[in-house]
């Protein structure tokens, strides 16, 4: 629906197999590129993880304060609206009449007092219940629906539902732990720092498509080895250098969640030692901008980092890079591409000066962001190179033997950790 | 002071020959501008801007939202030089050109010494061995000031339609 024109658009054959066909490599530090590339596999992503024992982010309860309010959205690929009904409570159904499928809900986000679907006009209240059928019984007593169809057999398909701290998650599945339980307190731990419960104000929106694997933004983001490499602003601004404080910090249970943390030096620009300076190609020695207002940090939490990247399986990334602070929501489409919608946002109490600042230092991140944009382009980069190539595995040996947590920044840990949990839950065996 | 509106319709304060005689200037500035992009110039681009500019890119949603976010949010010609360097010499894309296609500049008012005005443009992106693509589409609102016979952009709130950016926007627009 969204994937960008193409004209080499081809996925070698042994890396499209269905998913029975693959055995996982007996070697821990090896990651398969058919979890890349095949449709089978990304079928089975979406029953097992999206619409399996998960919680995925839908909204901010700021984007709908008010009883009425509505927005569209995804779990996975399935689009999903998110309402607040009269007596306040939230409520995520699908975006689907249970008549005959129209995707009835066509504004990203508005006010409403029910939901009617245009087709033929079923309505549905703001809880997702079908209210009213036309013609239900006939005209001049010909036609219209048998005696027993019963309404409240045939509302909306209906989401499980659980906020925290204003941010609202739905689950298809009837067992999956609490939320709080779900994430660990070790993962709570910086996400309350983003959201401590005060008043979010929304700042507005970013929606890009990323021809790429899903996983991939989950791997970027447990991967601290590229942040000194690939990111030259980083480096030669000093955001982050080999050296600075940082962790990568993953969820103690599963492995699935992380947060990829740092804390700047005080110092505007890095100082970089001679030896590591010759590690880092991308490192540009002696640039200064001219306006350095937006590497300015305000020290607004009770943080030792400056920086929080957090990825919550399976579709959230909540960022705090510095005051720069958004969530952006993973849309799985097809196993070549994914939509990422960034909500961006600061608090109800920020001075105007505070909201500049987030917005000056918004620069770096978002799809034209001086991060990235050269993630996007990386992440381009992999898909097109497993797709089409000969050879078939990803080597993530980095501080081998670790899995999960780590200490330092050239590590592979984290993302070993998360495909350990990603092996069990899609039920492959050793090869 | 009154603000650029970036959102909904409002009739041209100018009348039809006054609107004539600004046209070509601020025509002239924008093809130039464009040119100086679409040649890969991307370090000349601040030239075209005020000290005491803003320079902001942004989805039509957010302008209809009044939200005020952007793609690209600088404030001063210092922050779209820093933005230019980087682009230029630090950055990491594959390589690619962009090609604006302009209409012809609407006219909406004239304010003390600046002229305030709105454009169409439509942005085509070409990546090795990819098709030729629209990019990005949608609406110039400026306020330029005068510098001497010429023009400068105090303030462009580039607001595309376009709702989800194919991977990413690398050069100003």
């Amino acid at each position: 629906m969204y994937k960008n024109q193409e004209i080499l658009d081809y996925t070698v054959g042994a890396k499209n197999r269905p998913a029975d066909d693959y055995a996982w490599p007996a070697d821990d530090h090896l990651i398969p590129d058919w979890v890349y590339t095949s449709q089978s596999v990304y079928e089975r992503e979406m029953e097992r993880i999206f619409k399996g024992r998960s919680w995925n982010f839908v909204a901010l309860e700021a984007e709908i304060p008010n009883p009425g309010d509505y927005k569209r959205s995804y779990v996975g690929p399935v689009p999903v609206v998110v309402s607040r009904a009269d007596d306040g409570s939230i409520h995520v159904f699908e975006n689907r009449c249970a008549h005959r499928g129209a995707e009835f809900c066509r504004s990203s986000r508005g006010h409403a007092k029910e939901f009617v679907c245009p087709y033929h006009q079923w309505s549905y209240d703001l809880k997702g219940n079908l209210q009213g059928i036309p013609f239900k019984r006939g005209v001049n007593k010909q036609g219209g629906m048998p005696r027993e169809f019963r309404n409240e057999d045939h509302g909306l398909l209906k989401l499980r539902v659980t906020t925290r701290h204003g941010v609202v998650f739905a689950s298809y599945s009837a067992d999956v732990e609490p939320l709080e339980e779900y994430l660990t307190p070790e993962i709570l731990k910086d996400f309350d720092v983003v959201f401590p419960g005060k008043p979010l104000r929304i700042l507005g929106y970013y929606k890009n498509e990323l021809p790429c694997n899903w996983k991939m933004y989950h791997e970027n983001l447990k991967d601290p080895y590229h942040a000194t490499l690939l990111h030259s602003f980083l480096v030669v601004f000093g955001l982050l250098v080999a050296g600075n404080d940082s962790a990568m910090i993953a969820d103690p249970v599963h492995h699935r969640h992380g947060t990829m943390a740092s804390a700047k030096k005080e110092d505007k620009y890095a100082a970089v030692s001679e030896e590591n300076k010759k590690e880092m190609r991308s490192f540009h020695d002696g640039m200064r901008l001219q306006d350095d207002r937006f590497l300015e940090f305000v020290k607004e939490f009770d943080s030792p980092w400056s920086v929080t990247m957090q990825t919550i399986w399976p579709n959230l990334v909540v960022q705090r890079e510095m005051n720069t602070l958004g969530v952006r929501q993973i849309v799985p489409n097809g196993p070549h591409s994914m939509l990422m919608i960034w909500t961006m946002f600061g608090y109800e109490d920020d001075t105007p000066e505070m909201t500049r600042h987030r917005l000056r230092q918004g620069n770096l991140m978002g799809p034209a962001g001086f991060l990235g944009l050269e993630d996007n382009e990386a992440m381009k980069f992999v898909q097109e190179g497993v797709r089409r190539s000969s050879l078939d595995t990803n080597v993530v040996k980095l501080d081998a033997g670790n899995v999960g947590t780590a200490t330092s920044l050239i590590s592979e840990a984290a993302i070993r950790g998360m495909y350990r949990y990603y092996r069990e839950v899609m039920g492959w065996e050793k090869a | 002071m009154m603000t650029l509106q970036l959102s909904g319709y409002a009739p041209s304060r100018v009348d039809a020959r006054r609107a004539a005689e600004l046209r070509p200037l601020v025509e002239h500035f924008n093809i130039e501008y464009c040119a100086v992009l679409d040649s890969g110039h991307i370090e000349e681009w601040p030239r075209f801007f005020a000290e005491d500019c803003i320079y902001r890119i942004t989805a039509r949603e957010n302008a209809e939202l009044d939200m005020p976010v952007g793609l690209v949010y600088a404030e001063g010609r210092p922050m779209l030089h820093d933005r230019a360097v980087a682009i230029s010499r630090t950055q990491m894309f594959a390589p690619r050109t962009m090609t604006h296609l302009l209409s012809a500049p609407r006219i909406v008012g004239e304010e003390g010494q600046e002229i305030w005005a709105q454009c169409n443009y439509v942005l085509l992106q070409t990546l090795v061995e990819g098709p030729t693509t629209l990019h990005l589409a949608g609406t110039y609102h400026d306020r330029f000031v005068r510098d001497g016979d010429e023009l400068l952009l105090r303030e462009r709130q580039v607001i595309h339609e376009s709702s989800v950016i194919a991977n990413d926007l690398v050069y100003p627009v």
